[in-house]
């Protein structure tokens, strides 16, 4: 498995991480990825609300040719976006991984401020550390 | 014991274990010693007490996600579960206590459509912050709530879980009480945009 991205997205939906990890992911604009970023979030709410069990959430995942995307969203309200080649095993785990060095290294670090971008080179070497034992 | 009850007393002693610990006579001082420059910066112990509130929110709202990626608990069905996982699991994973929970008696209350219980009692048989404290009678007087940030963790914990809540100390054996106890109101479940993933 190779973890091309991974995302933060924020409760409004705003995008405030993102990382590549391999070449073979077309280059992107900030913005670009933005706009992505929050569309994505637009269409996790809007498949929450066609779930016919109400309150168990919206998108968890897509599939294109060889890659694929994962959508994991904390009771927070975060969302955890990570695009992924096929097959892939134990991106349940990952996820859960990426969220606990969020919330050690993100939240816990006084000086980041809720919903806002994250500049935590923390954060940063200990999700390269985690993407680098998978891909 | 209920098997839920039981069932979160393990995950909390699991928690617990895998826990990086503090020396607690570095953390009861350090708790006191804030608690004691706040008054001096306030002069008014109705101010500390509000400022102690507020910093509790500001912990509660990060800690918060610290707890859910630890034990990797779901939503609560009730608000009496809530109850019994901060008591159990959040209490016990980040103090090593686990408050007695209890239900005061439902209140007439027209504006709430909650269903019951809206409210719970964390009573505190021991209390690691206020553990070499004694008030003076001036503190006493003041109404000064001598760990007043515990209950503004709890709002802030809540509210990123979009539970609103209201906390309020009845008492404290360190005001002369028979016991300490902190009562948590559900106000109202926040909205928010989308139901939320409970994976």
């Amino acid at each position: 498995m190779t973890i091309h991205a991974v995302w933060v997205i924020n409760k409004a939906g705003g995008l405030v991480f993102s990382r590549t990890y391999s070449d073979t992911l077309p280059t992107q604009t900030l913005n670009a990825t933005l706009i992505l970023a929050g569309t994505l979030h637009g269409i996790h709410a809007i498949t929450s609300r066609l779930n016919p069990i109400t309150g168990k959430g919206g998108l968890e995942s897509f599939e294109g040719e060889n890659w694929g995307g994962k959508i994991w969203m904390s009771l927070t309200g975060i969302k955890l976006v990570v695009l992924h080649s096929i097959a892939h095993q134990g991106l349940d785990e990952l996820m859960k991984k990426i969220y606990e060095i969020y919330s050690d290294a993100v939240m816990k670090n006084p000086f980041q401020t809720l919903e806002m971008p994250i500049n935590s080179s923390l954060f940063e070497s200990r999700l390269l550390g985690l993407i680098q034992s998978v891909n | 014991m209920s098997t839920g009850a039981k069932q979160y007393k393990a995950i909390g002693d699991d928690v617990w274990k895998r826990t990086d610990k503090v020396n607690a006579e570095l953390f009861t001082l350090t708790y006191g010693a804030l608690v004691v420059q706040l008054i001096k910066d306030y002069e008014d112990y109705a101010e500390v007490n509000k400022q102690l509130d507020k910093m509790g929110y500001n912990i509660g709202t990060r800690l918060i996600e610290d707890f859910l990626a630890r034990t990797g608990l779901g939503r609560c069905a009730t608000f009496a579960e809530t109850a019994e996982v901060i008591s159990k699991v959040a209490f016990r994973t980040f103090l090593n206590i686990s408050p007695a929970v209890s239900f005061p008696p439902p209140t007439q209350n027209p504006t709430s459509n909650l269903p019951p219980p809206t409210e719970f009692i964390l009573t505190f048989d021991e209390n690691p912050l206020a553990e070499f404290a004694e008030l003076p009678r001036d503190a006493k007087e003041g109404g000064l709530w001598f760990s007043n940030v515990l209950g503004g963790v709890i709002r802030g914990a809540l509210e990123m879980i979009q539970l609103q809540v209201e906390t309020e100390f009845l008492s404290d054996v360190l005001r002369g009480d028979e016991s300490t106890e902190l009562l948590v109101r559900l106000v109202r479940v926040l909205d928010e945009e989308q139901p939320e993933n409970d994976e």
